[in-house]
């Protein structure tokens, strides 16, 4: 019973050993075993009697959790001197010394550098209490306004989808009429609210859904929609941000999942890069938004995101577009939908990796769809590589040497041997340089891996030094960045630099300021805009959310580019390097940059010129901070 | 005012007398205890009740407080309490050396340290200011005092330890074998012999004993009783028994336990076979058992009456009559819609009739048989501002949309954001123009929500150059560079509890943890009274509906009538067991409702200081009140999520709506009464059929009886729920045109 575990939790005392401890600090020595046990009783007593005084405070303030605040105020009842300094973030901050007979106790102060504070931005000044008000309801309905909570919780869309046939609570009934007399349905009123109330409690078919929307939800999808594919960037911008942030989206899903269904469609064939491009992307803000649940729309979404990595043709000049990105991209988004949705029900990841196996192991595959199922097979995980991919280095190694070292075929051809042979380079390097034991042997890869293997022994070789220059300059550079545990942050950014695209890797150049993606970000427009986008991976975990961020001037970009080729492959820029993953999550600031050079060869050198965006570096005007806490709702910390 | 002061300060009801208990002193303490409730003024009119029927109760009450006043080197004090009472010296030290006797008359120790506090800041105005301060915490110091192990010695009977555990299991299969109608009554014996044999262990220093002997039994205990059996499992030792308050409410209250005759034979008759004189001896010293002729109860009855620290109420506590109905409003000229423009239709005018306005007041012409005298509480006068908002009202009354399942109401919901110091409380004046927070960090902000800015008065040197002839000095005397939207109160040293409008909305109390309740002018935006006599924290306070009056209620299990313009209390309230968490006035300032952390609520008479319904049923701390506005019904809101519906004519529950999942901390009912709205720190407001919800059948059997069958309908009387964003809701107000206003401050964990 319940009952009897609580009375367990009740019954517990403090341990005698603490009593000595205590009795140590304030001087008595040799306590006895039996007054040890009297006291640990007695104080166990006491303490829980404080505690129990403490929740009435805590009830009383409205709150959940119960703050040191409390206990002080229920000594305070007692007649006992509360406990101070218990306000302080850290540890009780007094050292303690002694010498010549007399105690001291001080307050250990650190150096501090004047500059550094002069150079550090003011922190914000805490906003002061407000008030604001919002409609909760509008004659008893609940308006679909970002200050009231998604009309459907995820949870509950997550239910609907899995178990359609539950008892439907009466709550939430009341919830869903009241949402379709909110659609203007004036028939689905009648028919909606009647028998609900009426048959309480029986098993019902799943509520019919409507799909009609408000005036207003019919504004703004058209207005969404028509940003996100037109051509002003900067509104753009804003409509995937508010698809990605909006919580009252839940009503025009199925319309948003069919027009990028149907977009992809019509664009394929029409080899449109551009719109492939941006419907990807409002699929990647669709899949950010914490209150939506796409489940019930993956079987649209998934065939667009498959379209568009492993499609024969993408663009109209195929080897002159960058293509390419796009097919990374939304491989990208592929593994994210798998790791999310994957169920053993859909069993989505298997069948996305039995179908991109199945195109790469026929033979008459062109290059840009066996690039496709390469970077989605890749970017499912290292063990996807290392079962489906570096198997068949050989092979394939044999293919791109058909064409590398064969007769010249078609430009296109070759561009497309060129990009798969690099991919496997970078994805297969980092996977070997963990999995496979040192030495690094030419002729062992060569036989191991075939054509690819000398290549990919450099890759490896280099993949190993960086990882173990990044483990040294990290720790030489703890000392300036309170870094609490060097030691994880060394192997996590090493695996992020290295290998998996959803973990954070963020470095930066202190010296200059140029600023990359690691690998191909977001593909951009092919012909050469003014403006260009980077995706960085900010934050850790499942949730990884990137951030666009714009970036002016495309002249100022191009000496830095010119720098790029020449930048020996060997000198690595990482020079500092912050982790931002679970060890910093407490950190407010996630400050540092990732930049990566490419990871040269001759490949790259040459296609910088002529591929934008991805590859080609960018130089900032500013170092760019990243404030996670900083996101627009929350600065405010508005409900919102 | 004088007449309210005249009535007595009287403990309440727990001190009914039982016929068993030993009644011989009673005759010559009856005066003295009587006489000693009311104040120097009117002594006189305590002797004229001096006949009344006086329990041993409240000379052991009396007796506690000459001892105290010994001990503490009063003499002067104890020669007037003594000349007072009447009480010869012998029969004083007799008294108190008699331990045994104790057990009939400690009952009322809580009450007797009150009383000894509220008689001595009487008796010594004119001695040691240190007197008063020593008074005041009597009423908590009471452990401290020898007195409690007379409480204690109670428990000294000596039986066999070993079989403790063999007398309850004897008597728990007894009753798990008896007729099942039987068997649902006799298990509420359970919890009140668990714990009082649990504590005769304890007493008796069977540790071991009476360890073994709470892990065997506690599993079996209703799950409402949890709270109280953690705080019982932590206490294992005699020395914890002193100075645990929880272990004194048991000690000094009698478990009130209802069971029909026929189970009660049953039960006497098992016993006396078995000759199971411990478990007897018990039953007879901790426990008040209620009987009743009728059919046994179902254990659904028992389970929703349930629930209390100390068992349900008896039933003669809610006999008293209650004068629920509302006073007559007072005859006011109302302008009518169509003249509009007030400035011709001022109050000295000569107005003519019309016979539009009569369907307004013709409801109240008639006087509510359930209405008190329009004078039995001494009311503030109107004032012309006052009336000038009464038509205001009346007006915004006309234009008040109809509320009912088909038409709910809009909930504006004002969030306090950026509340990093822990909103406390808040409140909403009438007229809804006003809202003021109550915060941890011990300010009081208020806010203006219209568009009209807070301003304070001129200093005094300004005022004197204002032309006090003309006709807007009342706009002239404010000072217009002190315009703002909100504005900070300050002087509080502890978080703001409880906070409340008067009517006027000219002033704003707050109490706190600091022990004060205070008075602050909305006119200078500063702190005018502090109102000392808590000394622990005050939970809650609130004005009454006609002004002048307030009530707070904390943690020293008291609360406290006041009137603005004295500084002590007019009446005590003693008799919660725990602390009073909430108190609220009835729509006809006759009555006080507190709700406490012993799961009952109560309602007060104001002008006797009777405790006139026990409410019994809640299974966690009450955290908010809400009387309908026509003051027939009360509903109460708890940590466990209920919201109980309470029928204050008959004394009787009459309604639980389910649905919340954590403490209701507001609860409000629609200017109609149609709608109940209710608030809940888990984000949610529920608006719940209020009408449907009284429509409840209660025959005379039922009325009589008070075992009413619920019915469990909380999912159809609920008419909407609507989430915030993790917001707790803390506080609803309906506006004069039925808008529900909520409140609460955004959590941004």
């Amino acid at each position: 019973m319940a009952e009897e575990r609580r009375q367990k939790q009740c019954s517990v005392v403090m341990p005698t050993e603490s009593m000595k401890a205590m009795a140590e600090s304030v001087g008595v020595g040799q306590l006895q075993e039996d007054s040890c046990v009297a006291l640990s009783e007695e104080v166990s007593y006491r303490i829980k009697e404080i505690v129990q005084d403490a929740l009435k405070f805590m009830h009383h303030g409205k709150r959940r959790k119960l703050t040191t605040n409390d206990i002080d105020h229920a000594l305070k009842l007692k007649n006992v001197e509360p406990l101070y300094g218990f306000q302080s973030q850290e540890f009780i901050p007094f050292r303690f010394a002694s010498g010549g007979g007399r105690e001291l106790h001080f307050y250990e102060e650190k150096e501090v550098d004047l500059s550094d504070i002069i150079n550090t931005p003011l922190p914000r000044v805490p906003l002061d209490v407000s008030l604001k008000a919002h409609w909760l309801s509008i004659d008893g309905v609940q308006p679909a306004i970002p200050e009231n909570p998604p009309p459907a919780p995820k949870e509950q869309q997550k239910s609907e989808f899995t178990e359609p046939l539950k008892v439907v609570k009466p709550g939430q009934e009341e919830e869903g009429s009241i949402q379709a007399k909110g659609q203007g349905a004036t028939s689905a009123e009648g028919l909606g609210r009647c028998p609900n109330r009426t048959e309480k409690g029986s098993i019902r078919i799943k509520p019919r859904s409507t799909h009609e929307l408000s005036v207003e939800q019919q504004l703004y999808y058209k207005e969404i929609t028509e940003a996100c594919v037109g051509s002003c960037e900067a509104k753009r911008a804003e409509a995937l941000q508010s698809i990605a942030t909006d919580p009252g989206l839940y009503q025009m899903l199925p319309r948003f999942s069919t027009f990028i269904s149907e977009g992809v469609r019509v664009n394929v064939v029409q080899n449109n890069l551009a719109l492939l491009i941006y419907l990807m992307r409002m699929v990647k803000a669709l899949m950010d938004n914490p209150t939506l649940y796409l489940e019930k729309y993956l079987h649209e979404l998934i065939p667009a995101v498959v379209t568009c990595i492993v499609s024969k043709q993408l663009c109209l000049r195929p080897d002159v577009d960058n293509h390419w990105a796009l097919r990374d991209f939304a491989a990208r988004l592929m593994a994210q939908s798998c790791k999310t949705f994957s169920t053993t029900n859909n069993n989505i990841q298997s069948r996305i990796t039995k179908t991109f196996t199945k195109s790469l192991l026929d033979e008459k595959t062109q290059w840009t769809t066996r690039y496709g199922c390469i970077a989605g097979l890749a970017e499912l995980g290292p063990d996807v590589i290392k079962t489906l991919i570096i198997a068949r280095l050989s092979v394939e190694g044999a293919r791109i040497k058909a064409v590398m070292e064969g007769p010249v075929v078609s430009n296109i051809d070759k561009i497309g041997a060129e990009h798969v042979q690099s991919l496997l380079l970078k994805h297969c390097a980092s996977v070997i340089a963990k999995t496979r034991p040192l030495p690094d042997v030419v002729d062992q890869y060569r036989t191991d891996y075939g054509y690819l293997g000398p290549m990919l022994c450099s890759h490896v070789v280099k993949a190993r030094a960086q990882a173990a220059l990044q483990a040294q300059q990290v720790n030489r550079t703890t000392l300036t960045i309170t870094q609490p545990r060097p030691t994880l942050t060394v192997s996590q950014s090493t695996l992020g630099v290295s290998s998996g695209p959803r973990t954070p890797s963020i470095i930066k150049v202190p010296s200059s300021l140029a600023l990359m993606s690691t690998r191909p970000g977001t593909p951009t427009q092919p012909s050469p805009p003014t403006t260009k986008y980077i995706v960085m991976a900010t934050s850790a975990g499942a949730a990884s959310t990137q951030q666009v961020i714009t970036l002016s001037s495309a002249q100022s970009g191009s000496p830095v580019t010119s720098t790029v080729p020449s930048t020996p492959s060997t000198l690595q820029p990482l020079v500092k390097l912050e982790s931002s993953s679970t060890a910093g999550m407490s950190r407010p600031l996630q400050k540092y940059i990732v930049v990566s050079l490419p990871s040269s060869s001759s490949v790259d050198s040459k296609g910088s010129g002529v591929l934008p965006a991805s590859t080609s570096p960018i130089s900032v005007e500013q170092s760019v901070k990243l404030e996670r806490s900083e996101s627009p709702a929350a600065s405010t910390q508005s409900p919102h | 005012m004088a007449a309210v002061q005249d009535g007595q300060v009287e403990s309440d009801a727990e001190k009914e007398t039982k016929p068993d208990a030993s009644n011989d002193v009673a005759g010559n303490s009856s005066g003295g205890a009587r006489s000693m409730s009311p104040n120097a003024a009117s002594s006189a009119s305590g002797a004229a009740k001096a006949a009344a029927p006086t329990g041993p109760g409240e000379q052991q009450t009396l007796l506690a407080v000459l001892q105290f006043l010994k001990r503490s080197k009063l003499l002067e004090s104890v020669d007037i309490l003594r000349r007072e009472a009447g009480l010869s010296d012998e029969l004083d030290e007799s008294q108190t050396n008699d331990g045994a006797a104790a057990g009939s008359g400690a009952g009322s120790q809580g009450e007797g340290s009150v009383d000894a506090a509220s008689l001595l800041r009487r008796v010594s105005v004119g001695g040691a200011a240190a007197t008063n301060i020593a008074a005041t915490t009597t009423s908590k110091g009471a452990e401290d005092q020898p007195d409690v192990s007379i409480v204690l010695s109670a428990y000294s009977q000596q039986g066999d330890p070993a079989l403790y555990q063999v007398y309850y299991s004897g008597l728990k299969n007894f009753i798990e074998s008896v007729l099942d109608c039987h068997r649902a009554e006799l298990s509420q014996l359970f919890y009140p012999l668990f714990v009082h044999m649990y504590l005769e262990l304890v007493y008796n220093n069977h540790e071991h004993e009476a360890k073994v002997f709470f892990e065997k039994f506690s599993g079996d205990q209703e799950c409402y009783y949890r709270d109280d059996l953690r705080v019982l499992s932590g206490l294992t030792k005699k020395e914890h028994m002193k100075g645990n308050e929880t272990l004194l409410d048991f000690r000094t209250s009698k478990f009130v336990l209802r069971i029909s005759r026929d189970s009660y034979q049953l039960l006497k008759r098992h016993l006396q076979e078995r000759q199971n004189n411990q478990i007897w001896l018990i039953i007879q010293e901790h426990l008040y058992i209620d009987i009743f002729d009728g059919m046994p109860r179902s254990k659904s009855q028992i389970d929703s009456m349930s629930g209390s620290l100390a068992g349900e109420a008896r039933r003669e506590a809610n006999k008293a009559k209650v004068y629920y109905g509302l006073l007559k409003e007072p005859e006011i000229e109302v302008p009518l819609d169509d003249e509009d423009d007030e400035a011709e239709n001022e109050e000295g005018k000569p107005k003519k009739k019309k016979p539009k306005k009569d369907n307004l007041g013709s409801k109240n012409k008639k006087q509510d048989p359930n209405a008190p005298q329009q004078n039995r509480i001494p009311l503030p006068e109107l004032k012309d501002s006052d009336k000038l908002d009464k038509i205001m009202s009346m007006k915004e009354a006309t234009k008040k949309i109809r509320l009912g399942p088909d038409t709910l109401p809009s909930i504006c919901f004002y969030t306090f954001l950026n509340a990093y110091q822990g909103l406390t409380s808040v409140d909403v004046t009438d007229d809804s123009s006003l809202i003021a927070g109550g915060f941890a960090d011990s300010t009081v902000r208020v806010w203006s929500v219209t568009p009209k800015k807070l301003r304070k008065v001129k200093s005094a040197a300004d005022l004197n150059l204002i032309d006090k002839e003309a006709d807007d000095v009342l706009e002239r005397i404010m000072d217009e560079k002190t315009a703002s939207e909100s504005k900070i109160l300050y002087g509080h040293s502890g978080p703001v509890y409880g906070i409340s409008f008067s009517p006027d909305r000219n002033y704003l109390l707050s109490s706190s943890e600091d022990g004060t309740v205070r008075l602050w002018s909305l006119q200078t935006f500063t702190c005018l009274v502090g109102y000392k006599g808590h000394n622990y924290p005050v939970w809650d306070t609130q004005f009454s509906p006609y002004g002048y009056y307030f009530v707070s209620g904390g943690h020293d299990r008291i609360a406290r009538l006041w009137a603005t313009d004295h500084y002590q209390p007019l009446r005590m309230f003693a008799g919660h067991l725990a602390d009073i968490t909430c108190t609220h006035f009835h729509p006809n300032s006759n009555y006080v409702a507190t709700g406490s952390a012993d799961r009952t609520v109560r309602l007060w008479d104001v002008l006797n200081g009777n405790c006139v319904r026990i409410f019994s049923g809640h299974k966690g701390p009450i955290h908010s009140l809400a009387f309908s506005p026509n003051g027939k019904y009360v509903a109460s809101g708890a940590t466990d999520g209920r919201v109980l519906l309470w029928d204050i004519g008959h004394g009787l529950m009459i309604g639980e709506l389910k649905g919340h999942t954590d403490t209701v901390y507001a609860l409000k009912f629609s200017r109609d009464g149609e709608i109940l709205a209710s608030g809940s720190m888990d984000g949610t407001v529920r608006l719940w059929d209020a009408l449907k919800a009284f429509d409840v059948e209660t025959d005379d059997f039922t009325a009589a009886t008070g075992h009413i069958h619920l019915p469990d309908n909380s999912q159809e009387l609920l008419l909407g729920t609507y989430m915030t964003k993790s917001t707790p809701v803390i506080h609803l107000h309906f506006t004069r045109r039925n808008l529900l206003l909520a409140a609460g401050g955004y959590n941004s964990q």
